[in-house]
């Protein structure tokens, strides 16, 4: 069963899209049957039938449409494989099995994308005005592999059906629905929006039994602020994840295997509702997920408590710790005496990368820049002038003044895409922009395990709207923006993160080595290889 | 399970004696129900389940027995019983019952009334992994005329000097004036710390605190402590920044002793995993110097001040009456009791409150009051600003203004009390009698009065017992 969105981008492109798709329909169909014959004759080769099969997802994908709302879909010829989530990969491995099944699966195809196309002229007819319903094609590439990507929920809170099911889902748990606050910018009102003078706490019982009370603690935690930068919340995530399981006992008649995990999807939840999920989070989720599905159901419980306690072990000190210290082993090598190095805000990996240069006695200087509500290049500054490196303090605005002053810029990533695109604070891109235009190289450290299949070329489908709030300051005791909600054509937006283009960086620096940005679905591709 | 509440009711209202030596404290009628019942209700509405309740053998025999103080709350009490005559502090019954203390505790105490968010106090606990969380409230003055008080209300009583840090939540220093010699001191390593300091004056303490459980054990090992607001709370906050701030504390020695070797390394490696998240993370609780967040200080101490709500300690007769004016605004239930049988012709205003099997007769007026369970009143009778306990007889033709009628009170015909306050089981005679302002009538066990009219004294006839 598959269930197929239509991403509809603006109002005005809906009543051409119906043409436009039928003739791609049309031109799709044609492709179809030229590969068929192809595959025919190179039936026994892997490796050719293999780059075939990446072909014709990309055929089948309709043109990238230049908008915004645009997911997934878009076709980049060599990241092809990356639009397809993980297990859709697989087929990639057993080439054999899939193509007696080619046959019938593309004329399955054929019918569907009829059918598809037919939907959506239905669909374009009964909806004239609406500008973003936010569905979503996914076209039937998966022929091989039919895999369903939804639309995560949490990026689709102007669609009343989503939400609805949502607060379903959360009753069930037993999870409070945190309620989202103040007007939102029209272009971002797909997005939650939450007051951090409202936590999700005020809900709960206080003794807290459904949820469990470290969880409960890092939910505040990450509203509040107090634990914030990738690695840190995947450390505290996984921190908590111990004790939860140190705590679990498991009920009778149960496996530890599959109960386990049931237990944990509340949590989550929860820690969804405090805070979106980070895309390291995200990670690290599905590895104990993995590992607690892999437990054999005849081990003990003691036995099972304790290998899944020393596998968290390991993956902080694999994927975080030991993974830093391979980073800044090949930075150090980037960094030259008499090197003007900028960074922006607080990265704890580009932190870790000076402060080790600075031990190994390196000289150079540090030009922090910092943007606000979030001032997180403070904390950053504070760290660096503790040691002992000499630096500067900017405000983002100051960029093109700096820039002729520096010679290299390092930038910390929440995520790398698979489409090359690095996801960072926002004021990332802007930076990689400005330094491109003065010519100054560009480097992004980043672990491997924040590598994420996800692929976006703007910052406005999926971000983070933090509290509007924040953006307003009391200076000489009067706050200019205080009652922002009574000016009817006022909004505030805070965003979190934003999107840097590959075009821009000059080289990643991961634990497996420096890469080049668009190397980056291989990294992902052989990371899956290996798992 | 992440808190266990623990209810101290085995205060003995010293600073209330009139109305105490009667009736415990706990079990004293606040709007028609038990003072106890307040706290109980606090912490139901937030949803504990359990709740270790440290009291007295003859408060637990009077819930348990009597019907009219029958606790409807639906919570698991565990009733702990302490010797009265043993003269134990707040932190001793807390070392008493050590033993049943398994997680983080939540100490409240009986004669505490309010309607705050209780989930701020204790997300400062659990956010900053606090040792001690508070709330305090912002002093109301109290309006209504105290019975049997001469004079002002002196106001040299001792302050408490509170101070906060910038955001208002950090504890830093709390000292009480009866510590204080000349003036107050203040550590230079606190201002070096926290160089904007709020001290503030007019903070009611509600008594209310969270602490962790290795405080407890704390306890255990220390017994030279005994009241947790008198000592504990100002060791903790004294001991934040004390030199000893990088080696382990005292708290966390006993902490660690006291668990097995395996559980010492679990700990440990855990330890590991939250300081790799505090360093990883950009958080700082302050800013404009070099130190780590919380100043690398292991033991931290949050309050949680409120500005708007109610929120009343009942330990004076002036908080007392005050409580009984608010109390209804805290509860839905109706006013006047379904089972109180009131004659069509009386005047009941709205903020009075009319207990079960109450016989109100006809032309009586109520204003303002609040009239106990059981309690009689006979025609033409005006009350106002009072009130009158349970089971109080009120003869025909009294005027009673501004006063506390205890309970099983007998008031004679025609009496005029204005601003007294009647003992229990005592009786004012009839005809004509006034009781003048600020007198109070203190008996016990049914002596009769003959009052004459002499400011500032009270004759007595056949009374067994004289007080003030």
């Amino acid at each position: 069963m598959y269930h197929r969105y239509v991403v509809v981008a603006l109002s005005r492109r809906k009543p051409n899209e119906g043409k436009e798709l039928t003739k791609e329909e049309k031109q799709r169909l044609r492709k179809q049957k030229k590969h068929q014959k192809k595959q025919k004759e190179r039936k026994n080769e892997k490796g050719p039938s293999e780059t075939e099969k990446d072909k014709t997802p990309v055929s089948l994908l309709p043109p990238p449409q230049p908008v915004a709302t645009q997911k997934a879909p878009s076709a980049l010829p060599a990241p092809a494989s990356a639009p397809i989530p993980v297990p859709a990969s697989a087929p990639f491995h057993s080439s054999p099995a899939p193509s007696p099944a080619d046959k019938p699966a593309k004329s399955k195809a054929e019918l569907k994308a009829e059918r598809r196309a037919r939907q959506e002229t239905d669909r374009a007819a009964k909806q004239p005005g609406s500008s973003s319903s936010g569905i979503k094609t996914k076209v039937p590439l998966s022929e091989l592999n039919p895999v369903v990507k939804r639309l995560p929920e949490h990026v689709q809170v102007d669609d009343p059906a989503v939400v609805k099911r949502l607060a379903k889902k959360l009753e069930r748990q037993q999870i409070p629905l945190r309620s989202d606050y103040g007007y939102k910018v029209s272009l971002f009102s797909h997005l939650h929006q939450y007051s951090r003078k409202a936590p999700l706490t005020q809900l709960l019982s206080i003794p807290s039994t459904v949820i469990h009370p470290s969880i409960v603690r890092l939910g505040l935690q990450y509203s509040q602020g107090i634990v914030a930068g990738s690695n840190a919340r995947s450390v505290a995530l996984l921190h908590a994840f111990k004790q939860v399981i140190r705590d679990y006992t498991t009920p009778p008649n149960e496996e530890l295997s599959r109960d386990l995990v049931n237990k944990l999807k509340p949590y989550i939840s929860f820690l969804n509702q405090c805070r979106p999920l980070s895309a390291s989070m995200g990670n690290a989720i599905k590895y104990i997920k993995k590992e607690i599905s892999n437990i054999p159901s005849q081990c003990k419980e003691e036995e099972a408590k304790t290998k899944l306690l020393t596998c968290i072990d390991r993956y902080i000190e694999e994927k975080i710790v030991l993974a830093a210290k391979a980073i800044s082993k090949y930075a150090i090598e980037k960094i030259s005496d008499g090197d003007v190095i900028l960074v922006y805000g607080y990265s704890s990996l580009v932190n870790n990368i000076l402060c080790e240069a600075f031990e190994k006695s390196r000289k150079f200087r540090v030009i922090v820049v910092d943007s606000r509500p979030r001032l997180e290049g403070r904390e950053a500054l504070r760290r660096l002038v503790q040691r002992g490196i000499s630096c500067t303090y900017v405000l983002i605005s100051a960029l093109s003044y700096i820039l002729p002053e520096v010679s290299k810029v390092f930038l910390g990533a929440h995520a790398l895409l698979a489409n090359g695109y690095v996801m960072s604070r926002v004021g990332t891109s802007q930076i990689a922009l400005v330094a491109r235009t003065y010519n100054v190289p560009v480097l992004v450290c980043c672990e491997t395990y924040k590598f994420c299949e996800r692929v976006q070329t703007d910052s406005f489908v999926s971000n983070e709207l933090d509290d509007p709030d924040d953006l307003m300051v009391t200076r000489k005791g009067k706050t200019q923006l205080e009652n922002w909600q009574d000016v009817s054509s006022l909004g505030l937006l805070n965003l979190v993160y934003d999107v840097t283009p590959p075009d821009f960086v000059d080289l990643v620096i991961t634990d497996l080595g420096m890469i080049p940005c668009t190397s980056v679905p291989v990294v992902l591709r052989v990371k899956n290889l290996d798992q | 399970m992440e808190l266990q509440a623990v209810l101290m009711a085995a205060g003995g209202g010293s600073r209330m004696m009139d109305l105490t030596y009667n009736t415990p404290k706990p079990l004293l009628p606040v709007g028609n129900k038990p003072l106890i019942w307040y706290p109980l209700n606090l912490l139901e509405r937030v949803g504990f389940e359990e709740v270790i309740v440290i009291t007295t053998k003859e408060v637990q025999k009077m819930i348990s027995t009597d019907p009219k103080v029958k606790l409807d709350v639906k919570m698991k009490l565990d009733l702990v019983c302490i010797q009265e005559d043993a003269d134990m502090g707040t932190a001793d019954a807390l070392r008493h019952i050590q033993q049943k203390v398994k997680t983080d505790v939540l100490v409240v105490s009986c004669d505490l009334i309010t309607d705050a968010a209780l989930h701020e106090v204790v997300d400062l606990f659990r956010a900053h992994n606090a040792t001690l969380s508070m709330l305090m409230s912002k002093a109301h003055e109290f309006t209504e005329t105290v019975p049997g008080q001469k004079g002002k209300k002196k106001t040299g009583e001792q302050r408490d000097f509170v101070g906060v840090d910038g955001t208002g939540k950090r504890l830093l220093f709390m000292a009480n004036e009866a510590d204080l010699d000349e003036g107050v001191v203040i550590r230079k390593s606190i201002m070096r710390k926290h160089p904007r300091m709020h001290i503030k004056t007019g903070l009611v303490d509600a008594h209310l605190y969270c602490l962790k459980k290795s405080v407890v054990d704390f306890l255990a090992d220390n017994k030279s402590i005994s009241s947790i607001r008198g000592e504990l709370v100002p060791y903790l906050v004294r001991k934040q920044f004390s030199k000893s701030t990088n080696s382990p504390k005292v708290i966390d020695e006993t902490h660690q002793n006291l668990k097995k070797n395996d559980k010492i390394q679990i700990s440990s490696r855990d330890e590991e995993l939250l300081h790799l998240t505090q360093e990883r993370s950009c958080w700082n609780d302050h800013r404009g110097d070099m130190s780590d967040a919380y100043h690398g200080g292991r033991l931290r101490c949050y309050v949680h001040i409120m500005d708007e709500g109610i929120c009343y300690r009942v330990n004076t007769l002036a908080a007392y009456i005050e409580a009984n004016r608010l109390a209804p605004k805290l509860f839905d239930e109706p006013a006047v009791h379904p089972s109180a049988v009131v004659s069509e012709r009386c005047l009941i205003g709205a903020d009075s409150i009319i207990g079960a099997s109450c016989q109100i007769s006809d032309k009586t007026s109520i204003k303002r009051s609040t009239i106990g369970v059981s309690t009689t009143v006979r025609e033409k009778v005006k009350v106002t600003n009072s009130i009158i306990m349970h089971g109080v007889t009120i003869e025909e033709g009294c005027n009673i203004q501004g006063s506390v009628i205890c309970s099983n009170a007998v008031i004679g015909r025609g009496a005029d009390i204005k601003y007294c306050l009647v003992g229990s089981h005592s009786t004012a005679r009839e005809h004509n009698s006034k009781i003048a302002p600020e007198k109070r009538l203190t008996e016990c066990h049914r002596a009769e009065v003959n009052i004459t009219y002499h400011y500032k004294s009270i004759t007595y006839n056949n009374c067994h017992k004289v007080s003030k």
